[in-house]
């Protein structure tokens, strides 16, 4: 399904909005972490990829891995909209005995892989993108990670493999917004320039701008670009996007809003 | 053992189109005729545990019956937390091959040995382990665990394992196949050490003690089953594996006695102390270094017998 600028614009509002008021309700962290990623998985479910329910098994259908787990919230709230569960299961998230848990559930329609702990997602995905190619499926896989996540030194096993076994359907996304837990993630590990550590491992590595929802898309649209080799798209992002005073401010990864917070929040991302 | 293993995941994957082998990087010429027959079915992965694991996690979670292969202490170790997070949580149907388990690979030093692999994937919910004791039970089990629904790790021999069956035989995972019947004390092996636990129990025959003997094949789940008998039938139970004394079979054991305060018989555990081997030998000379030879196990029973 592909939705036009305004209305990806309208989605990706909405989908903050009850990010905000998920992390509020539930008191659960890493609110920051997951408004960064917002447009990418946006542009993921509206972009134009075969990710509905009903393409689960579709041999052309696509998969998304959310291997930033703690973005848990951005991840129900994109499925909740898209249709992949009703959207009352919102209300129990966190909730003793809920499948909507802090960290992405296989329990929970939608969502193929758990994660939660860092640098699963792409070998999985690598796995998943080998097995339609076996299979002689047309899906692509698309991975979203974390820049924190790229200390994991699973993420780089995968990256050097799959140029090897040219899995040209594989996109992996990279929410860089220049933070991670304790510190900047450049100054953490040499991680700069990722774009170019990625294209020196025999990736296609596009950078771009985290929240144009339109050149995500597009580009997200052109894989597979016909050069044989899978795409990494470094979206260069801002901690807690959206909200005035949770951009680039790292207190917001792990604290919770509260009930001011949330109004004045949610008043900024009003539908104009 | 390992070509026993190559031999026949091949003839497997002929009939099922659903197995796909992963190495990493390991096995010189092992697979060429697996990889002529299903070149798209044979990945090296490269010297990658971890991402190994994921990519068969990703397999099979799109239907495939993934086969992971590679020396038993990278296999389990190295990817320890891929095995519990992607396969055992997931409770996907990926087999893990560890070959030369235990001190199969001595001569490389500990850094190649395994003896705590048994142990740190019996905790692991879903988890089925198995240990075959020599290629005959290999075929069969391979087979058994190929249809299994969850996760399983297969311990495997390197070469030279004597053959203990005569011939391919049918065997269950989860019960144990007893070779040998007996009054006084029950041997329950686990792998590739069955042959010196055979030889001792010759030993013990000679010096008037009836021992019988059994294939634990299967580590988890365990013969409950068989241990009420043997823990009933006779004085003395004692566990044989190529592995530390801790956490594995014998552990297993010592854990399922704890919970039968009826189990009357005694159990003595045989494995490998709970330290490096640090000198270099091949696995004979690690064997005997580490107490684990026919002659080391009749002396621990009839000193145990007292």
């Amino acid at each position: 399904m592909t939705a036009s600028r305004d209305e990806l614009q309208s989605i990706a509002r909405r989908v903050r909005r009850q990010v905000l008021r998920l992390s509020h309700r539930a008191g659960t962290p890493h609110l920051g972490s997951s408004l960064s990623c917002v447009d990418l998985v946006v542009a993921m479910y509206w972009g134009g990829w075969n990710l509905d329910p009903s393409a689960l098994s579709a041999p052309s259908g696509d998969r998304f891995i959310l291997s930033k787990g703690h973005a848990a919230t951005t991840l129900y709230a994109a499925l909740a909209l898209r249709g992949y569960f009703p959207p009352d299961w919102l209300d129990r998230y966190a909730k003793p005995g809920s499948c909507l848990g802090e960290h992405p559930s296989p329990d929970v329609p939608g969502i193929d892989v758990a994660t939660g702990s860092l640098g699963h997602g792409l070998p999985v995905g690598v796995g998943m993108a080998l097995a339609n190619r076996i299979q002689g499926r047309t899906g692509r896989v698309g991975v979203l990670m974390s820049d924190g996540e790229c200390n994991e030194g699973t993420v780089w096993e995968a990256a050097l493999w799959a140029p090897a076994q040219r899995l040209d359907r594989l996109v992996v996304l990279i929410d860089y917004n220049q933070w991670q837990a304790t510190g900047r993630s450049n100054e953490v590990t040499a991680l700069a320039p990722l774009a170019a550590k990625w294209q020196s491992f025999g990736w296609n590595a596009h950078e771009v701008d985290g929240h144009d929802l339109h050149q995500l898309a597009d580009l997200l649209a052109s894989v597979p670009d016909g050069s044989g080799q899978p795409t990494a798209v470094i979206a260069h992002t801002v901690k807690g996007k959206g909200v005035s005073f949770m951009e680039d401010d790292n207190n917001w990864h792990y604290r919770i809003p509260s009930d001011e917070e949330l109004r004045r929040a949610l008043a900024e991302l009003e539908e104009p | 053992m390992r070509n026993a293993f190559a031999d026949e995941i091949t003839a497997l994957a002929d009939r099922d189109p659903r197995i796909v082998l992963l190495s990493g990087d390991i096995g010189n010429r092992l697979f060429n005729d697996f990889r002529d027959r299903h070149p798209d079915r044979f990945y090296n992965v490269g010297v990658a545990e971890a991402d190994m694991i994921g990519i068969a996690a990703g397999l099979a979670l799109n239907g495939f019956r993934p086969v992971v292969y590679t020396i038993a202490s990278f296999a389990v170790y190295r990817a320890y937390e891929q095995i519990r997070v992607d396969l055992c949580y997931h409770d996907l149907p990926v087999l893990i091959v560890g070959v030369g388990s235990g001190l199969g690979y001595a001569a490389n030093g500990p850094t190649h040995h395994s003896c705590e692999d048994l142990a740190v994937l019996r905790a692991l919910p879903n988890m089925t382990l198995l240990c075959p004791c020599d290629a005959w039970e290999l075929r069969s089990l391979l087979g058994e665990a190929l249809q299994l629904p969850g996760p399983a790790y297969l311990r495997i021999g390197k070469k030279g394992e004597p053959l203990v069956h005569a011939a391919r035989l049918p065997l269950r995972i989860g019960e144990a196949f007893p070779l040998r019947t007996g009054t006084d004390v029950a041997i329950l092996c686990a792998g590739t050490l069955m042959p010196d636990a055979l030889h001792a129990a010759d030993g013990l025959a000679a010096a008037g003690i009836s021992a019988a003997v059994y294939s634990v094949h299967t580590v988890k789940p365990l013969d409950e089953a068989l241990l009420e008998r043997a823990f009933r039938e006779v004085k003395l139970v004692v566990t044989i594996e190529e592995h530390s004394r801790i956490g594995g079979l014998g552990g297993a054991v010592a854990e399922w006695k704890a919970d039968h305060p009826e189990a009357s018989a005694r159990l003595l555990r045989l494995g490998t102390p709970d330290a490096f081997l640090h000198h270099s030998g091949e696995q004979e000379h690690a064997r005997i270094a580490a107490g684990l030879t026919a002659e080391a196990f009749g002396g621990a029973i009839r000193a145990a017998l007292g």
